[in-house]
């Protein structure tokens, strides 16, 4: 018996606002428990709502970033559930009108173009945290509680692990590049929630829905999902049934294991939040808000590509994180080459970061001492090999290139008139290498530029050097 | 100084002319608080701070008409270091860390919050006999209720403890009172008083507003606590009018529509009589009365008690003992606690609402109930506003009946929950509506209902004035305060 996967996606992103998306409140991390926080928040008697206008229009950006429908007449709702973390005892969500619909993200696997739709996105409000201390208390912290979410769900159109995979990144590329998340599963800023049914090739309906979670990366997604196929498949082929259950993924075995059995569906009582208007949409404000999206990462690698000479593999690499690719037009702008500025992003930017463990904006390197070093490189002021040092001082330490280089006379030595007299008397101190080079040992050459370079300490100019060497071993 | 024999006006011209002190008011409405308690009970909390921050207004000198008035506030609107309790055990000892707009509109004003008036735990009756801080008493007779939920405010009014009140509306919970106490009460357009600060019952119903023995002090006050609040998103943007300097009696050319429907069988017919006499009262002010129908008013009862309770099921899921309030003793777990609290901090009436809320929002009573109820308040909408195309007023009793006596219905919640019929209607339709002194039944008061247009106050004010004026109804001293002076 031959199964056929479905994948559904439900992914929660958090939306950059300075404040909460129904409270003033600031939304900042690492703070101290409850501070950022108001009465709003802790859902005091007679408080009310009050819409986050920016937090609504990221949430239409990423709508129209995914290509969706943006719902011109919408109003939120009332999801009631009862926890620690939930002072209102309702989350204000979007069920019946969610402010977008219809989208879709397309995926390429096994070099097959597709198209996998998204049903329908909707803000909403984050919860608070709840801590389980030793001493046999639970604390609430309400820091988080009312940051404003939006959820993406798509419709069930992915059958394998690897299109879920596929999915997830690029639509973690598309929601980064609007600018709108910081979309890091890591930090808790994007979340993944996945359903998971099997059913016989040709089967009409679906299969039982079995739901994953605890998913803290995509590769998580894709390993947790891979096992739950072969699982399913196996309980369905020696004639047992899926349960509708929970499970978690365990990230040490790769397994999945059972958290709880769903009796029905959760009865959540979805009503319209009365403390809040309806609201309409604007045709224009929508055309400004599309007119405002920062350019995505597929226009800016087609752009790398076409009108910077970058190589497609390069390119790909750049616009990966619009934190790489925001880097590297900055430092294109003030003028430096931009296939050099990609080799040293790629390069040495990428070793240094890999080696320190730390993202791109944590090291002390601008685009523009950046561009300013590769630009020393190319009019000669400093060797590749002085770069090397200059590269560490500024990525380390935010040194400004220029200056530096001057102030540690590091300047490339070009100068013949410099160079001539120390070249002339190395050749008259080294006869043999002479007479290496004229019985057509090449080697003799590296020789004689490494005693230059040792009396110059490194600093003469290589292309200077050798031009002038060439000249007086082929007259002598 | 008899209080019942003031105005907010005539206070204002004693304190203009040193007369009397913003600290004599204050301290005079305390002991006249602390004397009637035990008759009335129309206070939960007297604010022991309101002859301080008299005092404070007589050192900056008298400015507004509300500057030095002692004002009482029902104890469901929160006022910051002022314990606020909805009436409720499970708000017993809450004390709010901010104020409601409205209070802070008065505070500007210079008007002295002397205190927190009694009302239906968490304004759901219609009696004042489900607060967990006992029955208010009627001034008329103490035996019988004075109407609810803000029955607190209305008998403060009518006893001559405080010129001014203020109430909340979200069935009736103003003019039911004010009917029953002889007083003039009015609830607003929904969307002209923040909502900001008020413990919510029902979101879409509630409304904060006025009453008073005269209606130009109701004009006052509300001229002040009205107006759009940046945190009240359903509060409106138009401009407040000056209702005080505005009243205007000439009934001449007015249109007034009578719903046939307004008048329900089971009405007490000295109730019919006192509104029919008004009705030709303004008759010969030069206004017209036409009878008009509003078919959909029979569901009104069920439509409101559907929507209210299902919204109150909502909003009151945050009183769960985490972060306020009552919380149970010796529990095991979180969920424990929750059902605990809940359970022996919230009364009967309470709990009943909440459950059929809860019901009715369920997955599989939806449709049936909260949607078609939303649908059938959308017709009852229409309704209305195609009457208000061609009248300027609709009119009828307020109250089917006058004040019964304490314990008559409380076991009776369907007989209860009738009692509101007459007064929904504006709270579906977001209406300005007010009851208006209008006679006696059975030595009871008896309450005309004036219902308007969208944010036509005015309108109202003007004709309940129109009326005040021909009747002078505010002479009358209630009956069981007749020889205490």
């Amino acid at each position: 018996m031959n199964f056929e996967t479905t994948i559904g996606l439900e992914v929660h992103v958090e939306l950059k606002t300075k404040s909460k998306m129904y409270s003033p409140s600031p939304v900042a991390y690492g703070a101290e428990s409850n501070i950022n926080t108001n009465v709003i928040d802790f859902g005091f008697p007679g408080t009310l709502p009050t819409v986050n206008k920016n937090g609504y229009r990221l949430g239409v950006m990423v709508a129209l970033a995914l290509n969706a429908e943006i719902e011109k007449h919408t109003h939120f709702d009332r999801k009631n559930y009862f926890y620690p973390d939930n002072p209102k005892a309702y989350q204000i969500t979007q069920q019946d009108k969610p402010l977008g619909h219809d989208g879709y993200i397309e995926i390429e696997v096994d070099g097959k173009k597709k198209k996998i739709g998204v049903e329908e996105l909707h803000v909403e409000e984050d919860a608070g945290k709840n801590t389980h201390g030793n001493n046999g208390y639970s604390y609430v912290d309400l820091n988080r509680q009312g940051t404003p979410l939006i959820e993406i769900v798509s419709k069930p159109d992915m059958h394998s692990p690897e299109e879920a995979y596929q999915y997830l990144e690029n639509l973690r590329k598309i929601v980064q590049f609007t600018g709108a998340s910081d979309v890091k599963m890591e930090e808790g800023s994007m979340r993944v929630d996945t359903n998971i049914s099997i059913s016989p090739v040709g089967s009409d309906s679906y299969g039982t829905k079995v739901e994953l979670k605890n998913l803290n990366s995509f590769n998580h997604v894709r390993l947790g999902l891979a096992y739950e196929e072969k699982r399913q498949a196996a309980i369905l082929k020696s004639g047992g049934k899926i349960g509708q259950e929970t499970r978690r993924f365990d990230e040490k075995t790769g397994e999945t294991f059972l958290m709880r059995v769903k009796s029905g569906a959760d009865d959540y009582r979805y009503f319209p939040e009365p403390d809040l208007p309806k609201y309409d949409i604007s045709q224009e404000w929508i055309d400004e808000i599309k007119a405002s999206l920062p350019e995505s990462a597929k226009s800016r690698r087609t752009r790398y590509i076409n009108e910077l000479g970058i190589p497609e593999y390069d390119a790909n690499v750049l616009t990966d994180t619009k934190e790489m690719a925001d880097f590297f037009d900055e430092a294109v702008k003030y003028n430096a080459n931009p296939k050099l500025v990609s080799n040293w992003l790629m390069g040495e930017v990428n070793a240094y970061m890999n080696e320190k463990r730390i993202g791109l904006q944590e090291t002390k390197l601008t685009p523009e001492h950046l561009a300013k070093m590769i630009n020393l490189i190319s009019d000669g002021t400093i060797s590749s090999k002085i770069a090397k040092k200059v590269f560490q001082e500024t990525i380390s330490n935010g040194t400004e290139p220029e200056e530096w280089v001057k102030s540690k006379g590091l300047v490339q030595e070009s100068d013949p008139a410099v160079l001539k007299p120390m070249i002339l008397e190395i050749l008259d101190n080294n006869q043999q290498s002479i007479d290496d080079f004229k019985n057509g040992k090449d080697r003799a050459v590296g020789f004689l530029v490494g005693q230059i370079m040792k009396q110059t300490h490194g600093q003469a100019n290589p292309k200077v050097v050798n031009k002038i060497l060439m000249a007086e071993l082929k007259s002598r | 100084m008899d209080i019942k024999k003031e105005t907010i006006a005539s206070l204002h011209e004693k304190l203009v002319n040193k007369d009397v002190t913003a600290q004599d008011l204050a301290s005079q409405a305390i002991d006249k608080i602390n004397a009637d308690e035990k008759k009335i009970n129309s206070f939960i909390t007297v604010n022991d701070k309101a002859t301080e921050d008299a005092k404070k207004i007589d050192e900056d000198g008298i400015k507004g008409p509300l500057s030095g008035i002692p004002i009482a506030i029902k104890d469901n609107i929160v006022t910051n270091g002022i314990k606020t309790t909805a009436a409720s055990k499970i708000l017993y000892n809450f004390m709010p860390v901010y104020s409601a707009t409205v209070l802070e509109k008065l505070e500007a004003a210079g008007a002295i919050d002397i205190g927190k008036t009694n009302l239906d735990e968490f304004a759901m009756g219609s009696s004042t006999e489900t607060s967990y801080f006992g029955t208010t008493h009627n001034a008329w007779d103490f035996d019988r209720v004075p109407g609810g939920s803000s029955g607190g405010s209305a008998a403060a009014v009518a006893t001559g403890e405080v010129v001014a009140a203020l109430g909340t509306d979200t069935g009736g919970s103003i003019r039911q009172p004010s009917a029953f106490n002889g007083i003039f009460g009015i609830k607003p357009t929904y969307g002209r008083v923040s909502r900001w600060g008020v413990i919510a019952f029902a979101s879409s119903l509630d409304q904060v507003g006025v009453m008073s023995k005269r209606v130009e002090d109701s004009a006052t006050v509300l001229s002040v606590i009205a107006g759009h609040d940046d945190h009240d998103s359903t509060s409106s943007e138009k401009e407040v009018p000056d209702y005080r300097a505005n009243l205007n009696k000439d009934m001449h050319g007015v249109k007034i529509a009578v719903p046939k429907e307004f008048y329900h069988e089971g009405t007490h017919p000295e109730v019919l009589d006192a509104v029919n006499k008004a009705l030709d009262q303004y008759r010969a002010m030069g206004a017209t009365v036409d009878e008009v129908s509003l078919p959909t008013l029979k569901h009104a009862v069920e439509v409101y008690y559907i929507l209210a309770s299902s919204e109150a099921s909502s909003n009151l899921q945050r009183y769960d003992g985490v972060r306020y309030g009552f919380r149970a003793k010796d529990v095991k777990n979180i969920k424990e606690l929750f059902v605990n609290s809940r359970s022996e901090g919230f009364g009967d009436e309470v709990k009943r609402r909440i459950m059929l809320g809860t019901f009715a929002l369920s997955a599989g009573a939806y449709d049936a109930y909260f949607k078609k109820a939303a649908q059938v308040r959308t017709i009852f909408i229409n309704e209305m506003s195609n009457v208000l195309k061609d009248y300027d007023l609709i009119m009828g009793p307020a109250t089917t009946t006058p004040a019964f006596k304490i314990g008559e219905k409380v076991d009776d919640p369907l007989a209860m929950y009738m009692n509101d019929i007459l007064t929904i209607p504006a709270n579906l339709a977001g209406l300005p509506a007010a009851s208006v002194p209008a006679g006696l039944a059975d030595g009871m008061p008896v309450g005309l209902q004036i219902i308007g247009k969208p944010f036509a106050e005015q309108d109202v004010f003007n004709a309940a004035y129109a009326l005040q004026e021909e009747n002078k109804f505010y002479e009358q001293i209630p009956t069981a305060l007749k020889g205490e002076d």
